[in-house]
């Protein structure tokens, strides 16, 4: 870390923000006392998945996609074989649609609880880790661990493993588990549904910044449910649409200082956001009854626009993730086949589902044999980089007076409440504050 | 948590990956917290803001060689590490993302990004061994959990890691499973492929997609024709051993034995 000089020549540079899932880097510059540029640079390299996925057969994008995310395969799995399903013409059997929803909550559960324990408390804490933060709160990160364990152990049994299940295939899964087997899990899940109200309860009470932003909302919604493995588009400004119209509505657009594309509403100026505010915001109604009184206690209303309350909303969805594993493993009976058979046919398909971190897009061309001709995949993290900079815009210009040290964790903060997930993969992000 | 001195130094080091390899060390709910008293987590960003110094006494590094910064940068990590053990397909193999080595890599830049001279990268994905000199590969896409823990107490103990080379067929036997090609003609690429998963895909009534890579000693020969008996197509056969460790040669030259030509348009 640098500090040249004072006042209006000020450069800051912080060269690590760690605790975030990708490499990238921040760069602000200030030009008499005005932020004048932000950029969220995203330097992961590239490894161009959608070229990859040209010439393969249509059985292979679930496994493949995976690979994108060790921290959210599964969402590649289900959006791709939503997409491979609808380009095919195939439905799919209610209890393969609820099992799909079991494996999802689990990575629910483990992704999210990473976030909240390992990824962001030690911000709201005053730690530099959560194996720091363990010494002088061994019981917060010991319920953390046990919670992500349940996560994982939930993906292990539906899934196979935690990363990159191998239980999931284009029309359902190779083998459904049995109700003795989901009933096996079910005191691992009731005391995981414990601790995450615990976890709400502890969100709720550490300090925010006032920061309520004006922001649009992007996400999936169900007629029944809270949205995970299904649902199609709605928007804060009212606007609705069918997975199929993605394209129609959103723009990706290419920046030179990112390797990931920028999207953007087609008809709206300013920066959306997907993930739990908007998933939140957007479909309280459809909470379920135990995260919807945990969600009021903790002071939340419909809707939450403050990203530094983003870690109460994803302990809410924590809460939503345990109840709604309980009520399928509850309500599980064996009998059904595990999956339908899927015929290729020409034709263009599209699947969305909610990814922990917001709504993951895929989109296939398919060839009479099943070849895929064309991929498009538009994760999370590209549909919150733009809103991310401008958070930033903001939050840095208000605090201008704060010294180097503080702000510059600050904006590490700010960066982390959307638990980017940078092309997916971990090194650092790199902070550069520049005035001149 | 006492001054780490006497600790040995742990690093966690990522290349081009999904990040799936490391998460599997966060993944040790039940160890993560001993582990940490046992060995001072120095250098881990999705763990820790803190920065300890090097050199480092074990470095796990997760990823392949995608950019020319990542070849330089893999040379400063092997300088300050006293052992460096890679994690992963990726590390090991070149990871799916290998599959720019059969193709033509400003095709791939082009068919993602509209402005390709933006992106940096080089045309082709390399494990790290192709790079530097290696202490231990640990298999896997991704690497098992129990395996980790077993590479890294070894190292604490200065032994050798008890990790076997034989074949998923080895460990499906011990397993007791029914042979998913026997009993159901379905395609299993378990004789061939490095043990480590505990025959997880035949567990599940699925054949093994290979995903650990090649084993010691396979003969990918022999398995081609069975495949074929199944009623495999060329084509199939050409796509099951390139996926996630495309790059080993074994599998690397088994595939280019059958035609990716096919009915395609």
């Amino acid at each position: 870390m640098t500090h040249k000089g004072a006042g209006e020549g000020r450069e800051l540079t912080a060269e690590t923000l760690a605790r975030v899932e990708g490499e990238g880097a921040m760069r602000v510059v200030v030009t008499d006392g005005e932020v004048s540029e932000v950029q969220l640079r995203i330097y992961e390299p590239p490894r161009f998945f959608e070229a990859m996925l040209r010439g393969r057969g249509h059985l292979e994008p679930p496994d493949i996609t995976s690979r994108i995310c060790g921290i959210c395969p599964v969402a590649y799995e289900m959006s791709a074989c939503r997409a491979i399903e609808d380009a095919c013409g195939v439905s799919i059997p209610e209890d393969i649609g609820l099992m799909r929803r079991l494996l999802y909550c689990g990575e629910w559960i483990e992704s999210h609880t990473l976030h909240v324990y390992l990824l962001h408390a030690p911000d709201f804490l005053g730690y530099p880790g959560a194996i720091e933060m363990a010494v002088d709160h061994r019981d917060v990160v010991e319920r953390g661990l046990r919670l992500k364990k349940a996560g994982n152990a939930l993906m292990t049994l539906v899934g196979g493993r935690a990363v990159h299940p191998v239980n999931v295939r284009v029309g359902g899964f190779y083998r459904l588990p049995t109700r003795a087997e989901l009933r096996g899990l079910r005191p691992q899940l009731a005391a995981a549904l414990e601790d995450a109200l615990a976890t709400v309860a502890m969100a709720a009470a550490f300090d925010f910044p006032d920061f309520e932003q004006d922001y649009e909302y992007v996400s999936l919604r169900s007629d029944r449910d809270y949205p995970i493995e299904a649902g199609s588009f709605v928007t804060s400004s009212g606007h609705e649409f069918g997975v199929s119209a993605f394209g129609d509505w959103v723009a990706e657009e290419q920046v030179p200082h990112s390797h990931a594309l920028h999207a953007r509403l087609r008809d709206t100026p300013g920066p959306y956001v997907v993930g739990p505010l908007a998933r939140y915001s957007l479909n309280h109604d459809r909470l379920p009854p135990t995260a919807r009184e945990a969600a009021y206690a903790a002071g939340l209303g419909t809707t939450c626009r403050n990203p530094f309350r983003s870690i109460v909303v994803r302990a809410v969805e924590l809460v939503v993730a345990c109840e709604e594993a309980l009520r399928i493993i509850d309500g599980w009976s064996d009998g059904g086949a595990a999956s339908v058979s899927v015929t290729p046919r020409a034709g263009v398909g599209h699947g969305a589902t909610e990814a922990p971190r917001g709504t993951l897009y895929h989109r296939y061309e398919l060839a009479p044999d099943g070849t895929v001709l064309d991929a498009q995949i538009v994760p999370p993290t590209s549909q919150n980089q733009a809103s991310i900079e401008s958070d930033l815009r903001g939050f840095v210009q208000d605090r201008l007076h704060l010294d180097t040290e503080e702000l510059t964790r600050q904006c590490e903060q700010a960066i982390r409440n959307y638990d980017p997930c940078i092309s997916c993969a971990t090194h650092f992000l790199e902070l550069t504050v520049e005035e001149g | 948590m006492s001054a780490g001195a006497s600790r040995p130094k742990l690093a966690v080091w990522k290349f081009a990956s999904c990040d799936g390899c490391q998460l599997t060390v966060l993944n040790c709910e039940d160890e993560l917290l001993e582990l940490a008293e046992e060995i001072e987590v120095a250098y881990f960003p999705e763990a820790t803001r803190a920065v300890v110094e090097g050199p480092y006494d074990l470095s796990l590094v997760e990823g392949s060689v995608t950019t020319a910064d990542d070849a330089a940068r893999i040379q400063q990590v092997r300088l300050s590490s006293r052992r460096l053990v890679t994690i992963g397909a990726c590390a090991t193999a070149g990871g799916i993302q290998a599959l720019r080595n059969f193709a033509d890599v400003d095709e791939f830049r082009a068919a993602v990004y509209a402005r390709p001279e933006y992106v940096e990268t080089l045309a082709t994905s390399t494990p790290i061994a192709a790079h530097v000199p290696v202490d231990f590969e640990l298999r896997g896409c991704p690497i098992d959990r129990a395996q980790l823990l077993e590479v890294v107490t070894a190292f604490l103990q200065r032994r050798r890691p008890r990790i076997t080379a034989e074949s998923v067929c080895v460990e499906c036997k011990r397993r007791g499973n029914v042979c998913v090609t026997v009993a159901h003609g379905t395609p299993c690429l378990g004789p061939v492929t490095h043990a480590g998963c505990g025959a997880l895909c035949p567990s599940y009534d699925r054949g093994c997609y290979g995903c650990f890579g090649p084993a010691d000693t396979t003969n990918t020969v022999s398995l081609s024709g069975r495949l074929t008996e199944l009623g495999m197509p060329e084509r199939d056969l050409h796509r099951v051993f390139r996926t996630f460790n495309a790059a080993a040669p074994v599998f690397a030259e088994e595939s280019e034995r059958h035609s990716h030509e096919g009915e395609t348009p």
